[in-house]
């Protein structure tokens, strides 16, 4: 039978100036009908922009010895040709609804823009189709969600009611660009079961992401691919029990889980986010990590009895934890949870509306930001969001230096310090003058670990500081921040939706919901013997390699 | 309501959608943004009335101007602003004259403020609308044929560069000398028939237009990098549908904003037009009444500029609402 999708050295290059920017080199790309196919790789790989090429919108010049789609030479098509072939034969979902669709038009207008009755009213056919279409992807009582905009949907409607507009037209073949990055824990597996039964039911799709785990249960087939090439390919199985590219190994063990604790996930080597594999040959081994020092007798900081109300609501509501030098602890929960309340009301950001904190045995909470500031050195904050935490008109050395202003560290000894932290997260001196724009997204988040560490301080709040990262950067940040916490016994309060990245690298964890512990303890004891149901179902949503 | 304590001045044109929309449902927001504009033309009649009182010389004789004082005019003035009475009735009379559309009279034209405004306000409206109407047309073409384009867009940026920088008096010479002298088109002067107002309303529109249309196609092309815009296009949509029904909308917002703001500035901009073309208009009044020191015709003029720019900041706010559904305080994110 023909496939699907037939593709032969494949290349695209970006035109820049007279030159050009290859970014993929001569690819091959078969897909049957039927088959689930994913393409993995870091971002840089050029995987995206292969799957937008299959639609027509790589927006680069693209080459090809055979560029078949579904029956259609597409080399040669103009864009009158590739807009026939959108949403009826192909459809594409983005990742993160809430951008992903236009946020200024209803679900039911967007839905017939899919369809293809673009207009503000939407005919009574139409939206008769819309609601069983929504009905299809799981969206519960589609009439209610039809006048509703993007930004009134939660996270898993809003993905489903983008995947509903991708298939409006019942393409041959669905592609998914990272189609669950966004998503929190239990979400992400909503969505992974959408598609699931859509391949139980004989779809074809083509899945993109970055993280093997999201695409191991679903693929029957896995594309690895490295700048611009593929570097292996095979049945799912065989690519995650034996790969055979050391590329392939090292995206394997970048999964943060409960068997790397104690472990390095990135090769220890490693120094650039985007080096080239010098170590082609060497067989990776999890290396450990250096130990950490927990001094119990010696509390940071104690938090009890935080309630903090928002509308008619809790946003936190009685959380209580204790925090000790060199340990750190972790707080697990879906957006919406609460999780970074705490980290505002730690920070002094907020004020609880009852509960006190205490910081070195001193009271913090209900001060006058007068009488906190000379202690705010004490305390750094690592934001997700590297990028919008710098002010974009500063070069590194001053982002990094500001941190020591309030330390009172100037002139000489500032910039000894600036280059020895830079140095502790591998970037080195050569930063120096660089801006935030010109880095990537592991070079800034370093940055933004640098700038933490400089002040010394006794406690680390990191809300969400790799969730906007790919696994293997996120590997390279994770051991970094291990790293230097095990070194400096600077204590450690880590943010995180993701229940992988928690259970390799803290103590201990609090799971919240809805504003409330609903459990605590050892990481490996709530994690191995969980007792509370939301605990088990967050568990059981985490995409596992097998 | 935090906007009822908020000082008049501060609250004045707030042409930004501000975050103080974002509380309440939507009519009580649309109601707040009224009551707020109300309190700023209560203001600014307070104001022309303090500037009265505070201006130097007594008030019979800035109210006369230049005109011969008699003890006739005198009694009339004394009587009309009940100038014998405490300060605060005056006041008083004063707002309640202003309601009831009463600016006075005008000693110097020898007639009343109101019917002289009204008179004249009808050409100068009838040019306004028309130049907002080009504005808007040559912005939204321009815009949506040339964003994301190189060359097209490097031309559009060039013509819009020239229209901004060339003085509308400028603008309207040439026009004239073109389309009236030489190719015979349009009538010279006056407002008698509709072809009279083609050339004025170019020359007062085009520079506006020149600006609204670059800011509409930074707004397009932004929206047009925006994750949705590849999400449209992956439905087999084209790129004018992109642009007209989705891209368009991101980009009005703040091309909504400047128009507010430029079609305040469109009435001082009349004057200049006003006279190059000959029409009648307020702007040629305001000019002759604030030379010939005509103080009633004056401060009726700025009240009914505090009146404009209320109502169209006003009409901006809900227009914002109405674009951007995420300014709704009815939707959940509104409440974070």
């Amino acid at each position: 039978m023909m496939p699907l999708v037939d593709i032969r050295d494949l290349t695209i290059a970006f035109p820049r100036g007279s030159q050009e920017n290859r970014v993929v080199h001569g690819i091959n790309l078969t897909i049957h009908e039927g088959e689930t196919v994913a393409l993995v790789g870091e971002s840089g790989s050029g995987k995206s922009v292969t799957a937008r090429a299959l639609i027509g919108l790589s927006g680069a010049v693209v080459g090809a010895s055979r560029f078949d789609i579904v029956g259609d030479g597409v080399l040669g098509f103009r864009e009158r040709d590739w807009r026939r072939l959108r949403g009826s034969k192909i459809g594409f979902v983005l990742q993160d609804a809430l951008v992903s669709l236009d946020p200024l038009r209803k679900v039911s207008q967007q839905l017939a823009d899919a369809f293809g009755h673009p207009g503000y009213f939407v005919r009574r056919d139409v939206r008769e189709e819309s609601r069983a279409l929504l009905h299809s992807v799981g969206i519960p009582d589609p009439e209610r969600r039809l006048p509703q905009y993007p930004h009134q949907l939660s996270g898993g409607l809003r993905q489903r009611a983008l995947i509903a507009t991708a298939i409006a037209r019942r393409p041959s073949l669905l592609i998914a660009d990272e189609p669950t990055t966004a998503l929190d824990a239990t979400v992400q597996k909503q969505i992974l079961d959408l598609f699931a039964e859509r391949k139980q039911a004989g779809h074809t799709l083509l899945l993109i992401s970055h993280d093997l785990a999201v695409v191991a249960r679903l693929a029957d087939r896995v594309l690895v691919m490295k700048q611009g090439k593929i570097v292996e390919e095979g049945p799912t199985k065989q690519i995650l029990s034996e790969p055979a590219h050391p590329y392939t190994r090292r995206l394997l063990d970048a999964v943060p889980s409960a068997s790397s604790r104690g472990f390095r996930l990135s090769p220890a080597t490693q120094t650039e986010d985007n080096a080239p594999s010098l170590h082609a040959t060497v067989v990776c081994q999890r290396l450990p990590l250096p130990p950490k020092r927990i001094d119990a007798a010696q509390r940071v900081l104690s938090a009890s009895g935080l309630v903090k109300r928002y509308g008619g609501g809790f946003a936190v509501n009685n959380v209580s934890f204790e925090l000790a030098a060199g340990e750190a602890l972790g707080i697990v929960g879906e957006s919406g949870s609460g999780k970074t309340t705490v980290a505002k009301i730690v920070l002094g950001l907020i004020e609880p509306d009852s509960g006190t904190v205490l910081v070195d045995g001193q009271p913090w909470s209900h001060r006058s930001e007068a009488k906190r500031r000379a202690r705010r050195a004490s305390m750094q904050l690592i934001a997700q969001d590297a990028l919008s935490s710098f002010d974009p008109r500063y070069t590194v050395e001053k982002i990094v230096g500001e941190s020591l202003d309030t330390v009172g560290v100037f002139g000489r000894d500032r910039r000894r310090r600036v280059i020895e932290v830079l140095d502790a997260v591998r970037l080195g001196a050569t930063f120096l003058d660089r801006y935030p724009r010109e880095l990537s997204g592991g070079q800034r988040q370093r940055v933004a670990i640098a700038r933490a560490f400089a002040p010394r301080p006794k406690l680390l709040i990191a809300d969400e500081p790799v969730s906007a990262l790919d696994v293997s950067v996120q590997a390279q940040v994770l051991d970094l921040l291990a790293e230097l916490q095990a070194a400096s016994g600077t204590a450690l309060l880590f943010i995180s939706h993701d229940l992988g990245v928690i259970h390799h690298l803290t103590d201990r964890v609090l799971v919240m919901k809805d504003g409330r512990v609903v459990e605590t303890g050892a990481v490996e004891t709530v994690f191995a013997s969980p007792t509370h149901s939301y605990t088990r179902a967050l568990l059981d949503a985490v995409p596992a390699l097998p | 309501m935090d906007s009822q304590n908020t000082s008049a001045i501060s609250s004045a044109p707030t042409f930004f959608a501000s975050h103080r929309l974002r509380r309440n449902g939507l009519a009580a927001q649309i109601a707040g943004r009224i009551g707020s504009g109300m309190l700023v033309l209560w203001a600014a009649v307070t104001l022309s009335f303090v500037s009265l009182q505070l201006a130097p010389g007594d008030i019979v004789s800035l109210l006369i101007g230049e005109q011969l004082r008699t003890p006739e005019v005198e009694a009339a003035i004394r009587a009309e602003w009940g100038l014998d009475e405490p300060l605060l009735s005056q006041y008083l009379s004063y707002l309640t004259r202003i309601l009831h559309g009463d600016f006075g009279r005008s000693y110097i034209l020898q007639t009343e403020v109101s019917q002289l405004v009204l008179s004249q306000i009808l050409p100068t409206l009838k040019l306004t609308t028309a130049a907002l109407f080009v504005a808007i047309i040559f912005g939204l073409v321009s815009a949506v044929l040339t964003a994301g384009r190189r060359i097209p867009r490097g031309i559009a940026g060039a013509l819009e560069l020239t229209l901004v920088s060339t003085p509308s008096f400028w603008l309207g010479i040439l026009l004239l000398y073109l389309f009236s002298f030489t190719l015979k088109l349009f009538p010279v002067s006056g407002d008698r028939s509709f072809s009279a107002l083609v050339l004025p309303a170019l020359a007062l529109g085009l520079p506006l237009g020149a600006v609204v249309g670059q800011v509409l196609r930074q707004g397009l092309e932004r929206a047009l990098e925006e994750p949705f815009a590849l999400t449209v296009r992956s439905w087999g949509t084209s790129g004018l549908v992109l642009r007209l029904r989705h891209g368009l909308r991101h980009a009005a917002l703040p091309a909504v904003t400047l128009t507010g703001w430029l079609v305040g500035s469109l009435l001082s901009g009349a004057v200049i037009t006003e006279s190059v073309f000959g029409r009648p208009g307020l702007g040629r009044v305001t000019v002759e009444a604030v030379l010939g020191h005509d103080l009633p015709v004056v401060l009726a003029v700025a009240i009914l500029s505090a009146f404009v720019y209320v109502t169209l900041s006003t009409l901006v706010d809900v227009l914002y609402l109405w674009l951007d559904p995420r300014l709704r305080s009815d939707s959940p994110e509104a409440a974070r």
